[in-house]
């Protein structure tokens, strides 16, 4: 299949989440939406069930969460609830529901009194201590409670053979994941920002060893283009999330590549494997010790600026002329490392800008000139 | 004339002043000193006899004191969003070194009074002076104050100190910065940090630490979503605390005092003890006080618990009480109509805002969530994990409510005065469902208003006095009601 007929499947998969949830249920296949940050859905595969990602809406406006929170929360939570209320999520099986940050320890709360007999929510507590004995065994601790809740849903037990076939799945998407950001950083004349955030996108709802196998083939046709002569210029690009289309058109109409990101529902959560052998479940364990570089997480260096410096090497390596920050309203981690993001970035000379952001946003004319202005600079 | 004040009062406000002072000995003394978030096991840090100030603390009084916006806006020009929480704003702002200061002329090394400060001047009968040029009241001087500037203390270090010009002019610099407590609280050596309160502590410390290139000791408390907290969960604590106690040996230089540890806890048992019977007298009615006097006494409990004047202190004021209650006498400086729930943490650069229409309307807060929220009472070790997993954010939904309609039926309160603060997203996240199960569970009527614990403006005063006003209609209609019933 040539690279433009797989990029549109994949857009058609990131446009349409409704009508995927939709046809897994049609096959009989139980589904889990799973909140972000960091919930293992190597146990949702493990149980035979699909996990689908759900990270808001950029088309969806917030009604009936206000009945359960104020205005001052991330679109991404409220918009969430919104289609847990409206129907929107009425096929799921279950959903899983991290904490990690301030807005979702209430909104664990908000989303299992809403969903009350209607849906088993599945909650679930990181330690910010990951590396040490104590905060491995508390991520397994946690892990074994979302692990029987997942089999009274499925309504089998998950072996651990069943688990380690899972992490299989997980590492190759995460690796045909971080192979494409690659790829489509190095052949942006190939994949537009329209359409890398699609196939990114995509991942989250798509069957995982599915996506995979078509990422697959789009990696290898992406892998055997000549070298790119790519005129305009390259950034990459930061924050929670960056999926709206007609935000990302920008870049595309002004000749602005994605070299990398460090954006947490593309590349943020996908940097690291777990071990294939082994006790599973540890092996989940591990994979989040190993997670760093994130705003969310805490960092036992902390007098050190090692996120903001980690940031820095990216922008070197992916070739990025700059960094364009995509500041999520109301999201205290991120609103908290800027500062010193800011620091690296100056010091290391990369230009950068900052743009607020919401999923409720419909007019992107501010962010556009913001954008246009910044291109000039590079 | 000042407002009589009680011994126990007295020696509270003591306590606070005392740990303030003893840190800026310390500090000049060259012995460490460190900052911790209020719910921080106090305990460890006693055990090893450091100085430990309160960042929250320092935010309230400085809010408080009308420099909370010039605080936080200090911090967003070092790039912190405002919607960062008015408390880690203020914080970190002050760790950058940033301080409010008086504006004065640096040549005459004189104050320069801002003209629109100040309180009337009032003449031997009580009366408003008026000044018949501009028919307007005149300004007591002796209440007029410079202008408040922002400066850096750091900036103020580097100043060339060479010829005597340049030194009055640098000690006069530093003498401006404002001088109360708050605003002259040490910078810290190291950093105590328990998330159990929200995650903004986590990033918030990370940043003092960065900042200030100093050591963190971190004890994380993941959220929980069930009442009781789990063995896996204390395990987890429990380790961290050994982990603590390994990091504080080696920022000190000494050897953990098991003694001086229990001691601590000790000490802290018998303040959170003490701290609840003067809750507690807040069931009485009328009751002895206003319960906004408690937001005032939280400052022992956050800064002191673990420290035996804290402890004597409140036990103090509660005799103060005891007496007061056999006489039916009480604090509050109007008749107690109604009684309310005060949710949140008050809007402290507004109190007397918050009070005016309370009073006038005759309604007194006689609970608080403070209340519950700072009584760590355990037996153990393992009692002490489990007191400090449950902290008003870091308990479930199911034990929010429950210890709020707990002090809500024994305080007796008519309604419930829901703060949505914008600095709190924890906090307030899941007070739209709670406010439901109050009026589902109690049959009282709650009203919410939007503000902020340290940034004025998030606050709207008209709206806060319209919602007010609803909530005592709706009190009002329910007595009319239940007296109705009666007959």
């Amino acid at each position: 299949m040539s690279i433009d007929v797989l990029l549109k499947e994949f857009q058609e998969v990131s446009e349409h989440p409704y009508k995927v949830l939709s046809q897994y249920k049609a096959e009989g296949k139980k589904v889990i939406g799973v909140l972000p940050y960091y919930a293992p859905e190597e146990l949702v595969i493990a149980a035979g069930m699909v996990p689908m990602g759900i990270w808001g809406s950029n088309k969806k406006t917030i009604a009936l969460a206000k009945e359960y929170c104020a205005t001052f929360y991330c679109t991404i939570a409220q918009l969430a609830l919104e289609m847990l209320l409206d129907g929107t999520m009425d096929q799921l099986d279950g959903i899983i529901t991290p904490t990690i940050c301030d807005t979702l320890r209430p909104m664990s709360q908000n989303i299992r009194v809403a969903m009350g007999d209607k849906l088993p929510c599945i909650f679930l507590a990181h330690p910010q201590y990951r590396r040490p004995a104590f905060g491995m065994q508390f991520t397994v601790d946690q892990y074994t409670n979302v692990k029987k809740e997942l089999e009274k849903i499925a309504g089998a037990e998950i072996t651990d053979e069943a688990l380690r076939g899972a992490i299989k799945t997980m590492n190759a998407s995460r690796a045909a994941r971080r192979e494409f950001v690659k790829l489509a950083g190095q052949h942006p004349e190939a994949v537009s920002a329209v359409l890398r955030s699609a196939v990114l996108r995509s991942a989250w709802f798509m069957e995982k060893a599915e996506h995979t196998a078509k990422l697959q083939q789009l990696n290898a046709e992406l892998a055997a283009l000549p070298a790119s002569n790519w005129k305009g210029k390259k950034v990459l690009t930061s924050g929670i999330i960056c999926d709206n289309p007609k935000l990302l058109q920008i870049f595309d109409d002004n000749g602005i590549a994605i070299a990398a990101d460090d954006v947490a529902q593309e590349s943020r959560l996908i940097r690291v494997d777990a071990a294939e052998t082994g006790d599973p479940m540890m092996a989940l364990a591990q994979m989040y010790a190993d997670q760093d570089y994130d705003v969310l997480l805490f960092d036992e260096k902390s007098s050190e600026n090692r996120r903001a410096d980690y940031v820095v090497k990216q922008v070197k390596e992916s070739g990025a002329q700059g960094l364009i920050l995509f500041m999520q309203q109301f999201c205290d981690p991120e609103e908290m490392e800027y500062p010193y993001l800011k620091k690296a970035l100056d010091a290391a000379g990369i230009p950068h800008v900052k743009l607020g952001v919401d999923q409720q946003m419909r007019d992107f004319g501010q962010a556009s000139t913001a954008i246009q202005a910044f291109a000039d600079v590079l | 004339m000042a407002k009589a004040v009680s011994p126990g009062v007295q020696a509270l406000r003591k306590v606070v002043d005392d740990v303030y002072a003893d840190a800026r000995k310390a500090k000049a003394e060259g012995k460490l000193v460190g900052w911790s978030s209020s719910k921080f096991p106090c305990e460890l840090a006693e055990a090893f006899d450091l100085n430990v100030m309160y960042p929250e603390n320092q935010a309230a009084g400085i809010a408080a004191n009308r420099d909370g916006e010039i605080m936080c806006q200090a911090a967003e020009d070092l790039g912190y969003d405002n919607d960062i929480c008015g408390y880690a704003r203020i914080s970190l702002a002050y760790a950058a070194g940033k301080r409010a200061s008086r504006k004065f002329d640096p040549e005459t090394l004189e104050y320069i009074i801002d003209p629109k400060s100040g309180k009337p001047l009032k003449d031997a009968d009580g009366k408003v002076v008026i000044d018949p040029e501009t028919g307007k009241p005149k300004k007591d001087p002796k209440t007029m104050q410079p202008y408040t500037v922002l400066d850096d203390i750091y900036e103020i270090e580097a100043l060339p100190e060479t010829t005597e010009k340049e030194r009055a002019y640098k000690n006069f610099r530093r003498e401006a910065i404002k001088p109360y407590r708050q605003m002259r609280m040490p910078q810290p050596d190291f950093v105590l940090c328990c998330n159990n309160i929200c995650n903004c502590m986590t990033k918030w410390y990370e940043n003092i630490a960065r900042m200030r290139n100093i050591p963190l000791i971190m004890i994380d408390i993941p959220y929980n979503n069930t009442v009781e907290v789990h063995d896996t969960n204390v395990a987890y604590v429990r380790a961290q605390f050994d982990a603590a106690i390994k990091q504080l040996e080696e920022i000190t230089g000494k050897k953990f005092d098991e003694k001086k540890f229990e001691q601590a806890c000790a000490n802290a048992n018998r303040t959170a003890q003490a701290w609840l019977r003067v809750c507690d007298y807040l069931q009485y009615k009328p009751a002895p006080y206003s319960g906004f006097d408690l937001f005032n006494h939280m400052a022992d409990v956050v800064t002191a618990r673990g420290k035996v004047a804290a402890a004597e202190a409140f036990e103090l004021l509660e005799k103060d009480l005891a007496e007061q209650v056999k006489t039916g006498a009480t604090t509050t400086p109007f008749p107690e109509q109604y009684r309310v729930m005060f949710e949140g943490i008050p809007c402290w650069p507004k109190l007397p805002n918050l009070f005016k229409p309370l009073k006038a309307n005759g309604v007194n807060v006689t609970a608080v969530v403070y209340a519950p929220a700072f009584g760590f009472v355990y037996d153990d070790l393992d009692g002490m994990c489990r007191a400090y997993y449950k902290a008003p954010n870091s308990v479930c939904i199911e034990q929010g409510v429950d210890w709020r309609e707990g002090i809500c039926r024994a305080n007796k309160v008519d309604g419930v005065l829901v703060h949505y603060n914008r600095s709190c997203k924890p906090w307030s996240g899941y007070m739209a469902e709670m406010q439901r199960r109050f009026t589902a569970d109690l049959g009282v009527p709650c009203a919410g208003f939007d503000g902020d614990q340290a940034d004025p403006r998030n606050f709207n005063e008209a709206q806060y006095e319209t919602r007010v006003q609803g909530l005592v209609e709706a009190m009002e209609a329910n007595k009319a009601a239940k007296e109705a019933a009666a007959k």
